[in-house]
């Protein structure tokens, strides 16, 4: 009898929470699979389906979100020994988790850390409470490619902005694999949007586009294509958060910096009186 | 209407000098190649002073005493003694108050009651309230070792002078930050005003330099590589072009732009109170404000009822003298504002809307425009949409809550709205959806240093005012 044989998997892109090849038709060639090459089109798409998605997303009750990104620790843990099979270490899984669990307790507490009343000189009810920017672009730093993407998306839509993310391109596996763990995680499709490929195509559309609310230059390690993204986002005033250090370490405490550089503050005034 | 007698404030109180310097380094000094240029009175275009326009190299110094001040006085200072210094300039702005709001009237335009009653007592507010932080800036949330972030060089309007350049330095000093600031060039008087009261009490030299100018000498500021933290209030545009050029660099910025703000009315709202929030919102300080409502979006059942009552009441607003303490609406404050004004009205009435303003007379120098409404007025009108910073009122009117939203938010700008409603949980459904930063609901244009203050989408970004306001001038 001949050994089985296996089905190999093709890796696509996650764009409205399916999984589509790159409308371009194009692929590269990563671990000996070919992953798709996504192209601006597909970074257009990313964005209409990422729009779709923050009315749903941002109405959803704090609780809800929280329980939907500790579901996805849930998934993110049953799939270890997948992470581990595609080359990623051990303990950056475990820690991926940890950060899954770490931002989905934050969703129903963010605002009364964050907000707050206000006590004004007057006979007025004020309050000051975060909402979601809207759409964020991403550039995932290039490793740790599991954890490193976690620590950019967590912070992003646990508040109720969604994502659309340009993945590292030299380690795309890890980031298909965690579209699947989010795609099994009930998170409404669109709120995460995964393309891979090159950042040099991806992130200057993202960056020019008028519907994108914020960018998060974190993975940008070349400063003139990272420059050359900002001035793009000046554009419309997107939110810029600039790259990391190179010696950023993703292993530690994150504190809150990551979700409230992509939340705005509304003031809401009232009067008081009988 | 019955007339007052003129009641006008005294101008002895303000000792005007026929020149300024630049205030670098704790002195009163002479910009490097020695131009000059004149602030006018708005209200009569008399010549008010000649005030130094400082170049490049004087924005060097400028920077360089910032640094110097930042990495030997005031960075290594304790909060406690910070807080000490804010205090004493709060105290010396309340002592001088009167003085500060007729000079402010006198070089802006805008009413003295407006000065003496808003503007000033706001300006002292933000002093007292960051003088508080200084002690305590590891209790506001943002960790427990927040560090100042250097030299900040700090860009404001001419619409409220004192109380932008207040918003600007009193969080930066209290976070421990140098700044240089640059005033508008139409209102550059009460900042050196302020600048007198630095040495009055006894800040060290180079914590505050005020440097005047026009477009020029904000570039050189904000492009400057010694500077760590821009901060700029104004257009958008020029918001963007800063945005543009601190690309790449260290730089922190916040942008606090334009807006266009949506004031909705519903058709159970108690309509002479909103009538009162209607001409508050667009007339107050002669809609030269970011977070005007200069769209009001009023319930299709109510808007004859409403623009009745507004026309009404808009027939007893006094146009004219700014100093008069019986005044509503003071002077546009320049040509060119008046000149913008005057082409986006026009193109309103060009564009089918349909114009209005009670009768008035206006005084035959000075920049002057009478309060005015455009009824008819579509979505897609260009007075609908760009700002005009000016009594320019567009109505427009909705039939359900959702329309209203959605008009609300039909623009590129997020600063502010407004909401008239009887039902509270009405206001909170609105408040939910409406992309602003400000929702004042059954009131508006209210202000207080406890409070953020800033915008979303195109009105920029960070938050001035409260706690929020202190994590500009930190690194967090």
């Amino acid at each position: 009898m001949s050994e089985r044989v296996a089905v190999r998997k093709t890796y696509k892109l996650f764009i409205g929470g399916k999984f589509p090849r790159s409308e371009s038709g194009r692929s590269y060639l990563v671990q000996s699979s070919n992953v798709s090459l996504a192209s601006r089109k597909d970074a257009r798409d990313a964005v209409v389906a990422a729009r779709t998605a923050v009315k749903g997303w941002a109405g959803a009750t704090a609780y809800n979100r929280g329980q939907i990104l500790y579901r996805a620790a849930e998934m993110l843990e049953g799939r270890r020994e997948q992470f581990v099979a595609l080359g990623v270490p051990g303990d950056e899984v475990d820690a991926a988790v940890d950060r899954w669990v770490w931002y989905a307790g934050w969703a129903d507490k963010l605002a009364q850390v964050y907000g707050g009343a206000n006590p004004v000189a007057g006979p007025y009810f004020n309050i000051s409470a975060p909402e979601p920017t809207g759409v964020i672009a991403v550039v995932a730093p290039e490793r740790p490619a599991l954890l490193g993407l976690v620590s950019v998306i967590a912070p992003a839509i646990v508040t109720g902005n969604t994502v659309v993310v340009a993945a590292s391109p030299s380690e795309p596996l890890a980031a298909v694999t965690l579209a699947e763990v989010l795609a099994t995680s009930d998170l409404p499709g669109g709120v995460v949007n995964i393309l891979t490929g090159a950042i040099t195509e991806t992130a200057p559309a993202l960056a020019a586009h008028m519907d994108v609310n914020a960018i998060d230059l974190t993975g940008v390690i070349d400063p003139a294509l990272a420059t050359d993204l900002e001035v793009k986002a000046a554009e419309n005033l997107k939110r810029v958060l600039r790259p990391a250090s190179a010696d950023y370490d993703w292993f530690a405490d994150p504190g809150l910096g990551r979700m409230t550089a992509l939340l705005e503050t509304k003031t809401v005034w009232h009067p008081k009186g009988v | 209407m019955f007339e007052y007698a003129p009641a006008p404030e005294s101008r002895s109180v303000v000792d005007l000098k026929p020149s300024y310097g630049l205030f670098i380094d704790g002195a009163f000094v002479d910009p490097t190649d020695g131009d000059s240029f004149k602030s006018i009175n708005p209200a009569s275009e008399e010549v008010l002073a000649e005030i130094a326009e400082a170049g490049a190299p004087d924005v060097e110094r400028a920077v360089r005493a910032a640094r110097k001040a930042y990495d030997k006085v005031w960075g290594p200072m304790p909060g406690r003694d910070r807080a000490k210094y804010l205090y004493r300039i709060a105290r010396l702005i309340q002592e001088r108050s009167r003085e500060l709001a007729v000079l402010e009237s006198l070089d802006n335009g805008k009413p003295i009651k407006e000065s003496r009653d808003v503007d000033l007592p706001l300006v002292a507010a933000h002093f007292f309230y960051y003088a508080g932080w200084a002690d305590k800036l590891e209790h506001a949330g943002f960790g427990s070792n927040p560090r100042s972030i250097g030299v900040a060089a700090q860009v404001i309007p001419w619409n409220f002078p004192l109380l932008m350049l207040a918003w600007k330095i009193a969080p930066a000093l209290a976070a421990g930050n140098t700044v240089v600031l640059k005033p508008a060039e139409t209102t550059s008087l009460t900042a050196l005003l302020f600048a007198e009261i630095c040495q009055q009490a006894d800040l060290p030299p180079g914590v505050v330099n005020i440097v005047t100018g026009a477009g020029d000498t904000g570039r050189a500021l904000v492009e400057h590589p010694g500077v760590d933290k821009v901060a700029f209030t104004g257009s958008t545009d020029v918001g963007r072009a800063i945005a543009r050029s601190v690309a790449g660099t260290r730089k922190k910025l916040t942008l606090e732009l334009g807006g266009k703000a949506a004031n909705i009315v519903f058709d159970d709202a108690p309509i002479d109170q909103a009538v009162e929030g209607i001409v508050n919102g667009i007339f107050f300080n002669q809609g030269h404000v970011c977070c005007a409502g200069s769209r009001l979006l009023v319930q299709e059942n109510v808007a004859d009822r409403v623009l009745e009552s507004l026309k009404r009441r808009m027939a007893q607003l006094r146009v004219g003298d700014p100093l008069d303490k019986n005044t509503d609406v003071g002077a546009i404050n320049s040509a060119a504002q008046l000149e913008r004004i005057r082409e986006l009205s026009d193109a309103g009435t060009a564009e089918g809307a349909e114009r209005w303003s009670p009768p008035c007379e206006l005084p035959e120098r000075g920049f002057w425009f009478a309060p005015t409404i455009f009824t008819g007025v579509t979505q897609a009108h260009r007075i609908a949409r760009e700002e005009i910073f000016g009594p320019v009122l567009s109505v427009l009117t909705f039939r359900t809550p959702a329309e209203a939203v959605e008009k609300a938010n039909n623009t590129p700008y997020g600063l502010s709205a407004g909401i008239w409603t009887d039902k509270g949980s009405r206001i909170l459904w609105m408040a939910d959806r409406l992309r602003a930063g400000v929702v004042w609901a059954n009131t508006f244009n209210k202000f207080d240093p406890t409070s953020p203050f800033g915008g979303y989408k195109e009105s920029g970004y960070g938050r001035e005012g409260g706690r929020h306001g202190l994590e500009a001038y930190l690194n967090v």
